[in-house]
């Protein structure tokens, strides 16, 4: 069972890098995606948002394989700033899995 | 098993912070480019490289041996080639193993672009061997402890050579000078333009009607996040050159796959393969504003099509 983790919910709340709150889980971000992975990006700062950090762990390489290219964004009709949001999650994984800052 | 990610990385941060970029190169080899052109040392504007193009050819010789590794068990041993790579500048190997004719091609295109500048009046420096990489790979991968460190020693090195305005020559540096260093460097205020929007601002006029048909693969980087869009069209448009774009072009362009060539080149390929099928359907040859785009291009298209830097149509429009 996934459990909520309060350290990854209040890193995401305390930082101004990470906002979907205007996401309305339409879906276009992942349909333009070029990569085609459904984890990419909405169902994936579902989980950010909710605080489920296992499933982010168990995504780690999903959030690398990100281009950053910004299709997404272009195309996002709430104008979610997703490449910060994904440069957060790798911040976040950096600084607590990979021991990197 | 795939490359280690967190390896990876960690040899890119160490590498910055030690030897100042995430790849180090030495200066024979970023300024080289350079020799002849007679550029002023220093000044208020300069040209800066930000090292990206004299890096292809080390990052081509070594995506060759990564995407050998990739899903092989010596993967395992990342993890003691980072500490080997703290005492021993491995970088410097791979330097060993770049194509000189790759190199040489690298170098053409920016003495193409410092020409172009030239052309259009406009004066300009050059910091030669105190030119330093921007960071944009530990800035896009996250490891800000490390750029934030970085970047300020690249706006240390700007004031100490009074400098206030810097025209770049490739998307990654124009983007990660002018859009992510203000948010890390307090006060950061030096004007950053990439050299097509400066040729554009110049109204410089062609020596040549080329009469070309060329396919421009937009930089996603360049399109989206430095609205950089229209300056080439409208320098290869007063050149006589007509545009076949591709189905996927301007804000909406496809990326070339080659962010992802140091951590995951069997993906990095594919995105590449989709994008130069679009490019091909265009029938004409192709021209690329960013060096990463160019190498990852040029590998995809297997020969099928002629993919060149920008630079070189314009520098042969413009009388370079």
């Amino acid at each position: 069972m996934s459990r909520v983790s309060s350290k990854l919910a209040s890193a995401v709340k305390c930082s101004d890098e990470f906002n979907a709150d205007a996401c309305m889980h339409c879906g276009v971000c992942t349909a333009v995606c070029p990569m085609g992975y459904e984890i990419l990006p909405r169902k994936l700062f579902r989980y950010v948002q909710v605080g489920l950090e296992d499933k982010v762990k168990e995504n780690i390489s999903s959030i690398y394989s990100c281009l950053l290219c910004g299709m997404c964004a272009e195309n996002c009709p709430a104008e979610v700033n997703i490449a910060d949001n994904v440069r957060f999650l790798r911040k976040y994984i950096n600084e607590n899995e990979f021991n990197l800052s | 098993m795939p490359l280690p990610t967190k390896d990876i990385l960690g040899i890119l941060a160490d590498n910055l912070n030690q030897r100042k970029s995430v790849l180090p190169m030495s200066a024979a080899a970023t300024t080289r480019w350079a020799k002849g052109l007679d550029l002023p040392k220093g000044g208020k504007t300069i040209l800066y490289t930000g090292h990206m193009y004299q890096l292809i050819p080390i990052i081509d010789a070594m995506a060759t041996q990564m995407s050998k590794l990739e899903d092989s068990s010596i993967t395992k041993l990342f993890g003691l080639g980072r500490n080997v790579n703290k005492l021993v500048n491995m970088t410097f190997f791979m330097g060993l193993m770049a194509s000189k004719a790759e190199q040489k091609d690298y170098d053409r295109m920016l003495r193409n672009i410092a020409g172009l500048l030239k052309k259009a009046n406009v004066d300009f420096g050059y910091l030669y061997g105190e030119e330093l990489y921007s960071g944009a790979l530990v800035y896009d991968e996250g490891i800000d402890g490390a750029f934030a460190k970085h970047a300020q020693r690249v706006c240390d090195l700007f004031k100490k050579h009074g400098v206030s305005k810097v025209i770049t020559v490739d998307p990654h540096t124009t983007h990660t000078l002018r859009t992510a260093y203000p948010q890390f460097v307090e006060g950061f205020d030096v004007e950053v333009k990439s050299y097509l929007e400066v040729l554009a601002e110049s109204g410089m006029e062609p020596a040549a009607q080329l009469g070309d048909e060329l396919a421009l693969h937009d930089s996603c980087i360049y399109a989206r996040n430095e609205n950089i869009v229209e300056q080439p069209r409208e320098l290869l448009g007063k050149a006589g050159v007509s545009l076949k774009e591709p189905s996927l072009c301007g804000k909406n362009t496809h990326c070339c796959g080659g962010p992802l060539e140091s951590l995951f080149p069997a993906e990095s390929h594919r995105i590449a393969g989709s994008r130069a099928d679009q490019l091909a359907a265009t029938k004409s040859n192709v021209a690329t504003m960013c060096p990463i785009c160019l190498v990852s291009l040029r590998k995809a298209a297997k020969g099928s099509m002629q993919v060149n830097d920008l630079s070189d149509t314009l520098a042969r429009a413009y009388g370079v």
